[in-house]
């Protein structure tokens, strides 16, 4: 190769570089633009405030109420109500467990065949579908309509937990396969490996420690969420929190809180550790 | 032997990555397939045991036409033919056993690799190869825990642990030092002279490709340029390939790097003795 490109001096003085630099603009190339949509963007805002209807005398009201809420919460009553705290906690977390264990299985065959570079087209697009349709409904509505299936209860809540996880894990798994090293899937590939194979030997180690991580942490979404639909009659904690708040008995209602919360970051810290462990 | 014909790779992009490619590999000869970057060596590997699909030509080994197979045909044509990474591929959170024992996956059901019940002279087999390459003490190691040259040879292992007929071996020391390079070239060189195995090597290293390789085979922009000896590829040759560069200095760089190498073992040699 003949080296055409001229040597830099090294001797060039630095007076010769400009001193000053400006960022180039990062979105908007011109400027009238970009105050005349800023401006726009804060008219609105003010338009948008102006519409809010605000009635002050229900706030008042209101203020009472949730000072009551505070009060109860800050002297929560954990043995007025134990027996039914007790059996909304044992039926959610039984809900959470079996729905995620169920979920992750369900979903396990349909993440990978969601993921595009070890499926065929048309397994591709079923799958998809499936993960589309369980992300695009909302747990609430998912819920309201098992209980209108099956009636009040824990089982309702437990399909509609299996319902979502289906989605999400799904989703999030596909995305990690499409992702993986392929490297090592065509190493695996090469030696004459079955589809199967490809996937126990190439793929499953490559995504292992990512599924067990997301299972965890669909573990404590789905306990967060057993709680609320619980409200829609899905039974669990929800059903037993929404009967104390009916009664208005907010100390009990406050230990029921205080319960999920705690359970939520017990397996925060609990999750965390095993990921690192899973490594 | 395997005899590769008219082969030529139109990619979906319309890059032509081969042109007309012909040669054949007898039993016991080691290829250096060497070319500038893009030229196609990559592309060319990956077409015999068709990891990438040929558009033309036809690739024979033994006279089984790889390129007519089915599927399931192919899975049985790929277990003969071993194949050895640039960047090792080797499945990192598996151990070192396991990823030499993959090299059986074609021959076991799926029930016996998925519970890693190989049978009995596969794990004889897997153990043998991996005191070959030097790494008996690793076996239950993971393949992440092992250095550079380490992985390479759990790499060779593992295709050798195919029983293969052709070795395909993708730039082996592009991920190597200088050092390493040569061992590693070396041990496969010597494991294809053991065992009359035909070997292709691509290699962008041409010093290292003269010094191993019986014959080389020169690629540039997808067309075969030269074809010939070791011995046969001269500055003009080198030129053709390449473009112009100052090929006497780097070998002569090369040589100076072998002969401290040298060095190094007498000294280490005198070092044993004296202890």
């Amino acid at each position: 190769m003949t080296d055409t490109a001229a040597p830099v001096s090294p001797g060039m003085s630095p007076g010769t570089y400009p001193t000053r630099w400006k960022r180039p603009p990062q979105m908007i190339k011109s400027r009238f633009w970009r105050y005349a949509l800023a401006i726009g963007a804060l008219v609105w805002l003010v338009l948008a405030l102006g519409t809010i209807e605000v009635n002050w005398q229900r706030v008042m009201v209101g203020m009472e109420r949730g000072q009551r809420f505070i009060a109860g919460f800050l002297q929560p009553d954990f043995t007025t109500r134990w027996r039914d705290i007790s059996t909304g906690l044992i039926e959610s977390l039984t809900m959470t467990l079996t729905s995620t264990v169920v979920g992750v299985l369900i979903s396990i065959p349909i993440g990978i065949g969601a993921a595009r570079n070890v499926a065929p087209r048309w397994i591709y697009a079923i799958c998809r579908g499936i993960i589309a349709v369980s992300r695009a409904l909302q747990e609430i509505i998912v819920a309201i309509f098992f209980v209108a299936l099956f009636g009040f209860g824990a089982f309702a809540g437990f399909l509609t937990l299996t319902f979502a996880t289906i989605g999400f894990i799904g989703k999030l798994l596909a995305e990690d396969i499409e992702d993986i090293d392929e490297s090592q899937a065509e190493a695996i590939r090469a030696t004459g490996a079955s589809w199967f194979q490809l996937i126990n030997y190439a793929i499953q180690p490559q995504v292992m420690p990512r599924l067990i991580g997301l299972s965890l942490y669909r573990l404590d979404i789905n306990f967060r969420e057993s709680a609320v639909i619980g409200i829609v009659g899905a039974g669990g904690i929800g059903a037993t929190l929404n009967t104390a708040l009916n009664r208005y008995e907010y100390d009990s209602a406050g230990a029921v809180l205080l319960i999920i919360i705690a359970i939520v970051m017990i397996s925060e810290y609990s999750s965390g550790y095993l990921r690192r462990w899973v490594q | 032997m395997l005899s590769v014909d008219k082969l030529t790779k139109v990619y979906k992009t319309g890059d032509k990555a081969l042109t007309d490619v012909s040669f054949t590999v007898p039993k016991g000869q080691v290829v250096g397939l060497i070319g500038p970057s893009g030229a196609g060596k990559s592309t060319l590997i990956r077409c015999v045991n068709r990891l990438v699909e040929p558009t033309e030509g036809t690739v024979r080994l033994n006279d089984l036409d790889i390129t007519r197979l089915r599927a399931g045909e192919l899975r049985r044509a790929r277990r003969r033919i071993g194949m050895i990474f640039q960047e090792y591929a080797l499945v990192e959170r598996l151990t070192v056993m396991e990823n030499v024992l993959s090299g059986r996956l074609g021959y076991v059901p799926f029930w016996r690799s998925f519970t890693r019940r190989f049978p009995g002279e596969d794990i004889a087999k897997a153990f043998r190869l991996l005191d070959r390459v030097g790494l008996s003490a690793h076996a239950d190691k993971r393949a992440d825990a092992l250095s550079g040259g380490q992985r390479q040879r759990v790499g060779i292992a593992r295709a050798l642990e195919q029983d293969p007929e052709l070795l395909l071996v993708d730039e082996p020391t592009a991920s190597l030092d200088p050092k390493t390079s040569r061992q590693i070239m070396r041990l496969i060189v010597e494991i294809c002279r053991e065992s009359g195995l035909p070997a292709i090597i691509n290699i962008h290293d041409v010093v290292l490709a003269q010094q191993f390789a019986d014959r080389i085979i020169g690629l540039q922009a997808g067309r075969v340029v030269f074809d010939g000896p070791a011995t046969g590829l001269t500055e003009a040759v080198l030129t053709q390939i390449y473009g112009e560069e100052d090929w006497t200095a780097m070998r002569q760089a090369a040589a100076e790097d072998e002969a401290a190498e040298a060095e190094q073992r007498d000294e280490a040699k005198k070092m044993m003795r004296a202890l």
